[in-house]
């Protein structure tokens, strides 16, 4: 396993060098599979709608536009930037949703010593491990009494009233690290908990919520099963929906443009992962968040 | 849940607590508590625990959201159980779970191994690892996958020049649910961090002391790393096993939003969809759900109790 340590007589100098190249050469290999598909999207939108699966190259002999303008037409009477919009309305409610609810919460837990804390701490925690399915339909039942169906209102209720038991599990480690004699300074001060949550708290939680921010994002741009359920209308639809109407037409002549598109859709998550993926590496690795 | 641990009480806690103007005081904290968590209890009693009740309620019940649930006792459970397309169900379920899981984390936990090495460009390839963990979940992957893997793309015609020709996997119902296997394995820098994670605690001293015994780099692994990540190991055959469990979108979109020629990628949340939304058996998918759950709980009680024998926790050995 450890190239740099292999059992050799050889003089250090040239054995570290050896075992640095053979660790390169693995690194790149790996990097290799895991980049081939995104560089082949990248590629492929640049080819005629026939290239797209017949030809091996990864990039495009000559390459065209005419995916990308093609994109322009919409899709069935609606134009791409009514997904977009749409899918921007739904991310940017659930990031305010989550920061906002999960936030408040965590500070309890974590800054209000209150009775039946721990009971409440261990329930939160327990709607981590459950299936999401169990609820999907009851959910749906209820939204539909409410008439809130083909409307936002299911898809982001939840982010408001703190469901997602990660975030808040991640903010509340967050906020149990701050020093404990920050707020009670502020409390010496006359401060009341709004305020010190406001003033002391949250600006000291940044990394955590900026984590949960852009997950939250990331999540909700690429949610697939909640647009399917709640939303009918085509005009409504998220970029996710938008892409499968791409796909039932199933015109090979459009095959072109449902690829641009799916690399266009992409352009958010990736360009937020490369902007935060420092947060969101460490946030993964110290709470098991799921992408 | 966590590898963070939980920071212990400090003494100012219980210092400060204990003068503050007593019981009017802790009302007002009490009140305070559970005026910043409302929002949390609200959506507790109306999305979680009250939809649970429901659902309980409705997988007893015969209901198509049109006309009020009719009570029919076990009836969605024994025709569950006897219907074919649940069993395919369940079969590819577990085919997926058994295949997906100890794959994605062998090359997780490899990859993390060679990341664990200080070389240059370690925090770049770390970085473009965890890439695909974001974006998979993502239709557009969907779509890339599909025609990465479909008839006479860059896999089939990469396994021509080996000889091997089975045609597009998207097509055939014996090498569908493969793709699906390989999208998840793709999606292994998750659990790479956290075994990244568990690596850097491992004390050096160890290995050094190893070392000096004349311990190879296998037996180093074996006598130290694996029993000193041991529970980072639990974690993510924990939390990824429970994931597969769950898969839907991949299946919904990689293959066909029937899930697969020939049923092939019907995974049992894609039942659930197909029965709940598709058909109207609001009952019969609510029965589906509470089988799932029991199932995701009782794999989760055999890890628990699995891990006494293979987890190695620092304060045990103590």
């Amino acid at each position: 396993m450890t190239t740099a340590t292999s059992p050799a007589v050889r003089p250090t100098g040239e054995r570290r060098r050896i075992g640095s190249l053979v660790w390169h050469v693995g690194a790149i290999l790996v990097l290799a599979v895991v980049l081939y598909p995104v560089i082949w999207v990248l590629g492929a939108s640049f080819k005629p709608s026939k290239d797209i699966i017949a030809s091996l190259d990864l990039l495009p002999g000559e390459p065209v536009w005419a995916n990308f303008s093609g994109l322009a037409d919409g899709i069935s009477g609606i134009s791409i930037t009514s997904f977009f919009s749409n899918s921007l309305m739904y991310a940017g409610l659930a990031v305010v949703g989550v920061v906002l609810s999960s936030s408040l919460t965590a500070y309890a837990f974590a800054k209000i010593r209150f009775a039946g804390r721990n009971l409440l701490f261990t329930l939160m925690i327990g709607t981590l491990l459950l299936p999401y399915h169990v609820l999907l339909i009851p959910q749906y039942v209820l939204f539909r009494n409410l008439g809130y169906i083909d409307t936002l209102v299911p898809l982001v209720a939840g982010k408001f009233l703190a469901t997602e038991a990660f975030f808040v599990f991640l903010m509340v480690q967050f906020m149990r690290g701050l020093p404990r004699e920050l707020d009670e300074a502020a409390k010496l001060d006359g401060c009341g908990h709004l305020r010190t949550y406001w003033s002391i708290v949250l600006p000291l939680s940044r990394p955590a919520i900026i984590t949960s921010a852009i997950f939250t994002f990331i999540n909700a741009w690429n949610d697939f099963m909640g647009p399917l359920i709640y939303l009918n209308t085509p005009s409504k639809y998220t970029v996710s929906l938008g892409l499968m109407m791409f796909r039932d037409q199933e015109g090979i002549s459009n095959y072109g443009s449902m690829i641009a598109m799916s690399l266009v859709a992409l352009v958010p998550v990736i360009a937020f992962f490369m902007a935060f993926q420092r947060y969101l590496i460490d946030g993964m690795a110290t709470s098991g968040l799921k992408g | 849940m966590t590898l963070v641990k939980e920071a212990p009480a400090r003494p100012a806690e219980k210092r400060s607590a204990a003068p503050a103007a007593g019981r009017r005081g802790r009302r007002r904290e009490n009140l305070a508590g559970y005026l910043f968590m409302s929002p949390w209890i609200a959506g507790f009693l109306l999305l979680t625990a009250g939809p649970m009740i429901a659902s309980l309620y409705y997988a007893f019940t015969s209901y198509n959201l049109f006309t009020p649930p009719r009570w029919v006792g076990l009836d969605n459970f024994t025709t569950m159980f006897q219907d074919p397309r649940w069993q395919k169900s369940v079969q590819v379920t577990l085919k997926y779970v058994v295949v997906a899981t100890p794959l994605k984390l062998l090359l997780a936990l490899g990859v993390a191994l060679l990341l664990a090495q200080k070389r240059r460009g370690q925090a770049l390839y770390r970085a473009a690892f965890y890439m695909p963990s974001l974006i998979g979940a993502s239709v557009s992957v969907g779509f890339v996958w599909r025609a990465l893997f479909s008839d006479d793309a860059v896999v089939d015609r990469t396994q021509k020049i080996f000889g091997l020709d089975v045609g597009g996997w998207i097509g055939n119902p014996d090498y569908v649910l493969y793709s699906l296997v390989a999208l998840s394995i793709w999606q292994f820098g998750a659990p790479m961090v956290i075994f990244l994670a568990g690596l850097k605690q491992v004390p050096q001293e160890l290995y050094e002391a190893a070392e000096m015994d004349g311990a190879g780099p296998f037996r180093r692994f074996w006598n130290i790393t694996l029993p000193m990540i041991s529970p980072v190991l639990f974690f993510n055959v924990l939390l990824e096993s429970i994931h597969a469990f769950q898969v839907f979108g991949s299946a919904y979109v990689v293959s066909d939003t029937r899930c697969g020629p020939a049923d092939a990628t019907l995974v049992y949340t894609c039942y659930l969809y197909q029965k709940g939304f598709k058909e109207a058996q609001m009952g019969f998918a609510s029965a589906m759900a509470w089988t799932l759950v029991v199932a995701v709980a009782l794999v989760t009680a055999v890890l628990f109790w699995s891990q006494k024998k293979w987890v190695h926790y620092e304060e045990a050995a103590k």
